[in-house]
């Protein structure tokens, strides 16, 4: 028995800031300070909090390290190990509270207001090691409903959770999966969608990255309860790290006779199986994802039918999202009763959010639904930096809709989001301060679901495609009368007339902006201006009168936009000036300004 | 499943039979909802969303096309607001689309220029970027224009669903999205079989057959040559409804005439040669039968067919009939035998031909089909650009007196007329082969087995005790699956009949566009087609190929019999298996860049 246990976070986030170098040297310091027989390295998946990575944790005491460094290592095992002293300097947070199957992280802001069901076991298990996992009450679930339930029962636990798709959708997954199990077909197919496409999310990638099993263990489930044999996990590429755990994970499990032919000794037999996506956003749509399966181009195709009538190659199939699949069995091992008491009324659970912009904390996180925007944003985020004010918070990913602080209290839920003129999405949320112009994000984000628009219908591929422009005449100050109104129109016309979810949700930004922030839109075209002094055409540099005229401007302004004799003030020709902000920079005496 | 249901349409009960869309339903109660990338014999894409209708309870706009109707829908199709957002998606189609309406072949038959009359677009509103493409003239046949396309996918549609040749698909995505052959190689190197189906099928004019009319006049105004012509069956059956005649008037004579008018000093009928192409693919087929050659024995006068068979069935070429098709067998015959006969000489006879087909262009312009030197047929103008020439000349092409075709080569059997529909040759070959095998003339010469427009229609006769049996495809999705039935059983087959087109010649890829009322493929378009003809051949005195006289004066003054050796050197050929060699020309770049 070892006396310490430092488990080193195996996120991708982490690995990028090369923690496995990290991970040698300490090896190595190991072997030098002679506390190999003392001391296990375990690695884990994300633990979420990706911007102060990399981190470890020390066991016992639980001592979390974040942005650790070379040097730190030795100071980490000569003060910790060796004169159990923790270092309080490199500790992100300390506590070392455990509860039921899934461990809350003490009373500390950030994990606090958190509960994790689908991330239950990110960083904590060694997510390439199946007793890991086993050792947390892994593939139990399993066990259970082989033994004890039938495929309704298993349904009816999850109708009874109230668990809805993490998607985006929100729909009932119980009620999914009994659509698909009344389905009289000898041949069904279970799909995990983990074709995680939204810029900025890794909800699905961290959960796989740590940890697979679960993924495996709830489509078994979901295998079970529908009568399908076969599993496909559709995954993006561009996820090396996840797949290959996933693959390790796949292999394990079979070789644990937790699947493949008479699963844990049952009559039950389930396969699966994993695809790689080429990376296209579309594919993330159920109908789009089922075609690209099929080896066809991904694009949407009309619902009804449903995948659960008609899905892969026209057989019933079953498709939820990865952290779908995670929550499954929490509920079969603790109840659809149980996990209905978590969330609010219609939204059962809770939600993980990748959590981005200017924000104190960033990450991954998990919160129960009917969570505030507030508590997530100052709690768990820690509020924005450098005193700036919020302005907007925009979930759901690039089709979601930006919500001024207004709605700060608005409980996470489906219902309330939608109610607010946003989505829940898949799990998104982008925090924005004064510096942003929300036109200016408004045609960022209708720039991407155009380019990643599949060009099937009318609405979607030409619709973002004149929103697009619309948006960027109005930035670049060429807005005109009407075109608020043309927006609006195009906007709820492509709502309304899309074929799938990305066209009916592409709008979202820019009707959401225009209905919370007209008055920006009205600035930028009646008046040329961008408050956020964001957009560069509307943009211009005064020379004020603290100029002493030293000429540090003039030499630097690539397009020789600046005049002024010596020691007399300096003037900037704005036909002539490019807006690069040089001479703003060069200043030292703070004489130029943007207005 | 109830028989009857009631449904709802703008506030009225009705009740329709079940299992229906409620564009099916809505079109059997006489609304008609616009629509554009609908058609009845392709599946359902919903990629338009012109025929968007609403349903109660739906958030959303339905596309009508794909949504199923159930007992107590409430639909409604004529709003405001519906017919706001049809107008906002037609005329963002519009916007991306090259509006040069005055210029364009489709002028007047267009569906695009249809609908924006019948929405009342008189305004453009969303002006922006346009797509530029280059044409794509590297196909003998069609050309392919991107600009007029707009997406569709009724001809990806038709080359995969109805062709099985799937030269065409979508790429790229969102306002880049592109209907191109595989990695956008020219559409002359991909697997192209010429059909021009794509053409029939496009609601636009982003499919072309290459024109030569310009071409054409200019000859025509030559005094040095001698401008010959020959007519298929299947243009006469067709051409009228250029000039808003009904469907099935045999325009037959007044054709020949307006040729005449036109300036040809010859008209000819191909079905001359359709005579004597069965004289020599019948008794080639005996031949066979007697065990010289591989049977069965499979028609080769459809060039579309051809190309396929080259590109796909390498390994059943040798099945294929060497005779060549009527239209080039004609022409070397006039290049010889008539040239001789009149004492013209034979470089200066322009020898042109009218076809309902597109790939009639590729096959004239195959290097195999030279006659001491000289192409055979110089040119192939299809039945829509005769009829443009006919319009463009100002002649009165409905109220022209008929013409008789020109001796020698403008006589023909009752047999040589029903070549223009599926089922044709082989009742045509079966007239003659029985005689010239049994020595008896055959009295039941209505194959009424092989008739219609069922996909794959088989027959048999005896010949002298020996079974023969038949079997005739025509589209070629119909003709991969009657082939790979053959592969499977080899000897279930003497005899089958091929054409490229549904229908066969009389909706070939190169007859008029259907009249506003109708749709290309519709089943009762195609029946009357194919009547004239049947009917024309009823009242024709000849009814076997072997009868015709001047086929008979043919072979005593020139050819001596049929097979003979100046048959071969004039009347038959081979073929070559052929790799599309975009593809292959794009996997050689690959390689040799190391990819």
């Amino acid at each position: 028995m070892k006396e310490h246990v430092i488990t080193i976070c195996n996120g991708t986030a982490c690995i990028n800031k090369d923690v496995r170098g990290l991970q040698n040297i300490l090896e190595e310091q190991l072997v030098k300070l002679d506390l190999q027989d003392k001391v296990k390295i375990n690695v884990s998946g994300c633990l979420g909090m990706c911007d102060k990575g990399p981190v470890m944790i020390v066991y016992p005491g639980y001592t979390i390290y974040g942005g650790v460094t070379e040097k730190d290592i030795t100071e980490i095992l000569q003060e910790h190990i060796i004169n159990k002293r923790p270092i309080s300097r490199l500790a992100i947070q300390e506590d070392n509270l455990f509860n039921r199957f899934f461990r809350i992280f003490g009373d500390t802001k950030f994990f606090g207001r958190q509960m994790r069901i689908a991330l239950r076991n990110c960083g904590i298990i060694d997510p390439e090691n199946i007793d890991d996992y086993i050792a947390l009450r892994g593939y139990e679930a399993l066990a259970k409903i082989l033994t004890d339930m039938t495929a309704q029962d298993v349904i009816d636990e999850v109708k009874k959770s109230g668990l809805r798709g993490r998607g985006g959708g929100g729909f009932p997954t119980g009620t999914k999966w009994q659509f698909t199990a009344d389905q009289i077909n000898d041949q069904k197919y279970v799909i995990c969608n983990a074709d995680e496409g939204d810029p900025g999310a890794f909800m699905d990638r961290s959960a796989i990255e740590g940890d697979p099993h679960t993924i495996l263990e709830g489509m078994i489930i979901g295998g079970y309860a529908i009568g399908a044999n076969k599993g496909i996990i559709y995954i993006r590429a561009e996820y090396p790290l996840a797949i290959k755990r996933l693959e390790k994970a796949l292999a394990d499990a079979e070789a644990h006779c937790l699947l493949g032919k008479n699963i844990l000794g049952s009559n039950f037999d389930f396969d699966i199986e994993i695809r790689l996506g080429a990376g296209a956003f579309v594919c993330g749509e159920e109908t789009a994802l089922i075609r690209s399966i099929e080896g066809r181009r991904g694009m949407p195709k009309p619902r009804p039918p449903y995948p659960s009538v008609s899905g892969l190659f026209g057989f019933p199939t079953l498709i939820n999202n990865v952290e779908t699949w995670a929550n499954v069995p929490v509920v079969i091992l603790d109840g659809g009763s149980w996990f209905s008491t978590v969330g609010t009324e219609k939204s059962k659970g809770t939600k993980v959010f990748a959590l981005a912009g200017m924000v104190n904390n960033t990450g991954l996180i998990e919160v129960p639904m009917g969570t505030t925007l507030r508590e997530i944003i100052y709690d768990i985020g820690g509020g924005l930096p450098n005193g700036k004010q919020l302005k907007a918070i925009q979930t759901g990913g690039p089709s979601g809709g930006c919500l001024p602080a207004e709605y700060l209290d608005t409980p996470i839920d489906y219902e309330s989001l939608a109610k607010a003129g946003s989505i829940m999405g898949s799990g998104g949320m982008i925090v924005m301060n004064e510096d942003v112009c929300m036109v200016d994000v408004a045609r960022f984000f209708i720039e991407f679901t155009q380019s990643e628009s599949c060009g099937k219908c009318t609405p979607c591929r030409e619709g973002t495609k004149r929103m697009y422009e619309i948006l960027t005449r109005i930035i670049e100050g060429k807005g005109m009368p009407g075109d608020i109104e043309k927006l609006e129109r195009l906007g709820s016309m492509t709502q309304k007339a899309s074929l799938c979810g990305l066209g009916q949700s592409a709008p979202n930004p820019v009707l959401s902006t225009i209905k919370n922030f007209r008055e920006e839109y009205e600035e930028h075209i009646n008046e040329k201006k961008c408050r956020a002094g964001v957009c560069k055409a509307l943009l211009n540099y005064v020379i004020t009168e603290k100029c002493i005229g030293c000429g540090a401007c003039k030499r630097v302004c690539p397009v020789d936009a600046i005049d002024g004799n010596k020691k007399q003030m300096h003037h900037i020709d704005n036909d002539k000036c490019i807006r690069c902000g040089m001479c703003m920079n060069t200043c030292k005496f703070g004489a130029i300004i943007k207005s | 499943m109830q028989d009857t249901i009631t449904i709802t349409i703008n506030g009225k009960e009705y009740k329709v039979k079940a299992g229906q869309t409620i564009m099916q339903a809505a079109d059997s109660l006489g609304f008609h909802i616009p629509r554009l990338c609908y058609h009845p014999k392709l599946s359902i894409e919903g990629a338009c969303r012109v025929c968007i209708v609403e349903v109660e309870g739906m958030k959303n706009f339905v596309a009508s096309c794909a949504f199923p109707i159930n007992n107590g829908i409430k639909i409604k199709t004529n709003t405001a607001q519906l017919r706001r957002a049809r107008r906002d998606i037609v005329e963002l189609i519009l916007d991306n689309h090259p509006q040069d309406c005055h210029i364009c072949e489709r002028d007047g038959n267009c569906e695009l220029q249809h609908l924006a009359y019948t929405m009342g677009i008189r305004k453009k509103h969303f002006e922006g970027q346009k797509k530029n493409y280059d044409l794509d003239l590297s196909s003998a046949s069609v050309i392919r224009d991107p600009n007029k396309c707009i997406l569709c996918g009724r001809c990806v549609r038709m080359c995969t669903e109805i062709q099985g040749v799937s030269a065409i698909d979508y790429a790229n995505r969102g306002f880049d999205t592109v209907v191109m052959p595989a990695y956008n190689q020219p559409l002359g190197e991909s697997v192209c079989s010429h059909c021009g189906q794509c053409i029939n099928i496009c609601p636009t004019a982003a499919f072309v057959e290459k024109n030569y009319t310009q071409e054409l006049f200019e000859k025509l105004d030559d005094e040095s040559i001698i401008k010959v012509v020959q007519v298929a069956p299947a243009v006469r059956a067709a051409i009228g409804e250029a000039f808003g005649l009904e469907p099935g008037r045999n325009m037959e004579h007044e054709t020949a005439a307006a040729l005449r008018k036109l300036g040809f000093n010859y008209v000819f009928d191909t079905q001359f040669s359709a005579d004597l192409t069965i004289m020599e693919e019948a008794s080639e087929f005996l031949e066979r039968v007697q065990g010289k050659g591989k049977l069965p024995l499979i028609t080769s006068c459809c060039p579309g067919w051809i190309n396929c068979a080259e590109k796909f069935y390498p390994e059943m070429l040798e099945n294929i009939s060497t005779s060549k098709s009527p239209m080039s067998m004609m022409s070397p015959l006039l290049k010889t035998y008539f040239a001789q006969k009149q004492k013209i000489d034979p470089e200066k006879i322009f020898c042109v031909a009218v076809m309902p087909c597109t790939a009639k262009k590729c096959e004239s312009e195959r290097p195999e089909h030279t006659v001491n030197d000289m192409r055979a047929t110089d040119l192939v103008i299809t039945t829509r650009e005769l009829a443009w020439m006919i319009k463009s000349a100002g002649i009165d092409f409905v109220n022209i007196a008929g013409e008789a075709y020109d001796k020698p080569c403008g006589m023909s059997s009752g047999a040589a007329t029903i070549f223009g529909v599926t089922g044709g040759v082989m009742e045509a070959a079966v007239r003659t082969a029985y005689e010239l095998y049994t020595g008896e003339t055959m009295t039941e010469i209505e194959l009424e087995d092989i008739r219609g427009l069922q996909g794959i229609k088989e027959g048999q006769l005896t010949l002298e005790g020996q079974e023969i049996r038949i079997a005739v495809a025509h589209g070629l999705g119909n003709a991969h699956k009657l082939l790979k039935i053959v592969k499977q059983e080899p000897d279930k087959y003497h005899f089958i009949e091929i054409m490229a087109c549904p229908g066969g010649c009389i909706g070939g890829g190169g007859q008029p566009y259907p009249s506003e009322n109708l749709i290309p493929l519709d089943q009762n378009l195609l029946n009357t087609r194919a009547k004239a003809l049947y009917e024309s051949d009823r009242k024709n005195t000849i009814r076997r190929s072997h009868e015709n006289p001047e086929v008979q004066r043919l072979y005593r003054e020139f050819l001596k019999r049929p097979l003979s050796d100046k048959s071969h050197e004039l009347l038959h050929t081979h073929y070559k298996a052929k790799q599309p060699q975009g593809i292959v020309s794009h996997m050689l770049n690959n390689l040799q860049n190391g990819k």
